[in-house]
């Protein structure tokens, strides 16, 4: 096992910059999702670590050894394929072996070590079938146990989930953290599914145009955004745009929005406030004083947007659609085109610098 | 559920049949007709068209085990096949699969070109220019001689090199053809994930890539093979007295001799030689790929 430090990465194809300086320390042991849309550079970033690309410029290294113009064959590296990439021509167990096989491992060394890779990601009975015999969360698993059985230093897996349907997606979740967290191996892991970075990763490094925006644990990345692109894509906040006035923004309508007590923005530059859906409270009653949820803003119901266990609400205010996330209570359902009161909490407000 | 899957698969033969009505009339007229004629021919002592009495006999086929040359001529045939698919595979492979893994967009349609444009012109005009290039004197003489300090002389025509020359000229694209369709269909990403595992690329290449592209090699190997074990027009023309072949002989009994049936009887001896060894090799065949 070990830790990853890419530092100052940049790699270009032709004009276009898919990593731009790019640095980011994976912790030894830890599980690091790396988020970003489509053409955000974290799979170009993936194969620099993974050694099938190499950098224009930056330092790469893994456990310490410096590994940026080493070939993928050489760095000791597990990885998980987005279509699995089982080979066909073999069984289950078979490709299972082949790390251990080309490295010229002794039969039976090979043999015991299949059979517990296969049993660590429950599929020890099936080492004799042909992986167009699985179904799509076995050849996942089987890709795993190909990638671990080596005992490879860092786990890199690209958008491992992403060919699952829903329901095996969130087993596998589970099943691959478990699996991590028993052999303790450093994973890094690519998504553009924001939810599969929340719930498995340690850390998570949100990608955007080759750069890296934010990087941090979840709950640090969810609570305290950078800036609005890391909090509209890391879960949805609502954007309200205007002028710093020091803790806070004005509206150019004037309104005032507070933003917690550690927020400190020079009056007068231009600046974003961001407000999660879920921190919002929506009443019918304009009257009433609530001291904690000091913010207020009026608008009207246009849509309502019934989940189950939630609703989504969407208020039109000052040409603004705002949302709102009310858990269902029995209680309070508001009609569509009904006027209605917004009130949160100043601490519930992450002041954003724009620039 | 079986009986409908009948009736469905008989309807479905039935919508079919103005499809394949066509292929099978056309196979029926132009190859099965006149290949019963040869069938005829072969146990015939003299061609019924000359006006010749003639008569059934079983002489032709024992014409090719009483003498010992028409065997010897089989095994060189067979023999020359062998290497000429040899050839096809190292020379055509590696290039199908720089076409299909290594080069992209407009390179690659045009090297596909050249290599597909010995198909486009004519089989002769092939088999002649050769032999201005092989002859002594000939391009590749003169070429080499421009070339290197010392004189060499170069007399590749009328050799058995220059028949293999020709015909593995003539023969390769079906190999670069066949190949480079099964190694395209090879998703990148297993060769990656070769690699990954610790794989060289020559690893990789001989547990993954080869493994997987074995049925455009068979394909290939096939297409090539049959034809050239009964092959004349390059032996005749490149080879000279030493490109004396199976297939040369037959057309001996077909254009200058006019001894149809026994060139018939040979003809079909071949046919059952060739799927005789297809028959053997396919099960080994079918496992490799």
């Amino acid at each position: 096992m070990a830790g990853v430090q890419v530092s100052n990465v940049s790699r270009s194809f032709g004009a276009h910059k898919a990593l731009d300086d790019v640095s980011i320390d994976f912790a030894d042991g830890g599980f690091y999702a790396l988020l970003g849309p489509s053409g955000s550079g974290k799979t170009t970033l993936l194969r620099q670590v993974a050694g099938f690309d190499f950098p224009d410029s930056g330092r790469i290294s893994i456990g310490g050894e410096s590994v940026e113009r080493v070939p993928v064959e050489k760095r000791r590296i597990g990885m998980v394929f987005q279509n699995y990439a089982l080979f066909p021509n073999m069984s289950v167990a078979d490709n299972v072996a082949f790390g251990l096989s080309v490295r010229g491992e002794a039969k039976a060394v090979i043999a015991s070590e299949v059979q517990r890779a296969l049993d660590l990601v429950q599929l020890g009975k099936l080492g004799g079938r042909r992986p167009h015999q699985l179904s799509g969360g076995q050849r996942q698993r089987v890709a795993l146990a190909r990638a671990i059985v080596t005992k490879p230093r860092v786990l890199l897996l690209d958008e491992p989930l992403g060919a699952l349907d829903k329901a095996l997606r969130v087993d596998m979740q589970i099943e691959l953290k478990r699996i991590q967290r028993e052999i303790g191996i450093t994973t890094i892991f690519v998504t553009h599914d924001q939810e599969e970075a929340l719930t498995m990763s340690d850390r998570i490094g949100i990608l955007r145009d080759g750069r890296l925006v934010q990087e941090g644990p979840p709950e640090e990345i969810y609570d305290q955004p950078k800036s609005e692109f890391a909090a509209t894509f890391l879960g949805d906040a609502n954007i309200f745009r205007g002028e710093s006035t020091g803790n806070g923004i004005k509206l150019p309508d004037g309104t005032a929005i507070a933003a917690g007590a550690g927020a400190k923005l020079a009056a007068g530059a231009k600046a974003s406030c961001a407000v999660r859906p879920e921190r919002i409270r929506i009443a019918t009653d304009v009257e009433a004083q609530d001291a904690a949820n000091a913010n207020m803003l009026k608008g009207q119901v246009s849509k309502r947007i019934f989940a189950g266990n939630n609703s989504t609400y969407f208020v039109e205010r000052g040409g603004q659609t705002l949302k709102v996330i009310v858990q269902n209570t029995g209680i309070d359902r508001l009609a569509e085109g009904q006027d209605v009161v917004l009130r949160w909490a100043p601490e519930s407000t992450v002041l954003i610098a724009t620039s | 559920m079986a009986a409908q899957g009948a009736t469905a698969s008989r309807s479905g033969l039935r919508s079919a049949l103005p499809l394949l009505a066509p292929a099978y009339l056309w196979l029926t007229v132009a190859i099965f007709l006149p290949l019963s004629a040869m069938v005829f021919f072969s146990f015939m002592t003299e061609l019924p068209l000359s006006g010749k009495p003639w008569a059934f006999t079983l002489g032709n086929y024992a014409a090719f085990f009483s003498q010992s040359l028409y065997l010897t001529l089989l095994l060189a045939s067979l023999r020359l096949g062998l290497v000429v698919t040899l050839w096809c595979i190292v020379i055509g492979y590696p290039a199908a699969y720089v076409l299909a893994k290594v080069l992209k967009g407009r390179s690659r349609e045009a090297i596909f070109l050249l290599v597909i444009l010995p198909f486009w012109s004519n089989g002769l005009v092939r088999i002649f220019s050769w032999a201005m290039v092989l002859r002594e004197g000939g391009i590749l003489d003169t070429a080499l001689n421009a070339v290197l300090p010392f004189k060499i002389n170069i007399d590749l025509m009328y050799s058995y090199p220059a028949v293999i020359i020709g015909l593995v000229h003539s023969y390769v694209p079906y190999m670069v053809l066949t190949c480079y369709l099964t190694l395209q269909a090879i998703d990148d990403s297993l060769i990656e994930a070769g690699r990954s595992l610790g794989a060289s690329r020559l690893q990789v290449l001989k547990r993954v890539i080869i493994p997987l592209s074995m049925p455009g090699l068979v394909a290939g190997a096939a297409l090539i093979f049959v034809p050239v074990v009964g092959s004349f027009m390059e032996p005749r023309i490149l080879g000279g007295r030493t490109g004396t072949f199976y297939g040369t002989v037959i057309e001996d009994q077909f254009v200058a001799v006019f001894n149809w049936p026994l060139g018939a009887a040979l003809s079909f001896i071949l046919l059952a030689v060739v799927l005789i060894i297809l028959a053997v090799a396919s099960p080994v065949l079918r496992r490799a790929a």
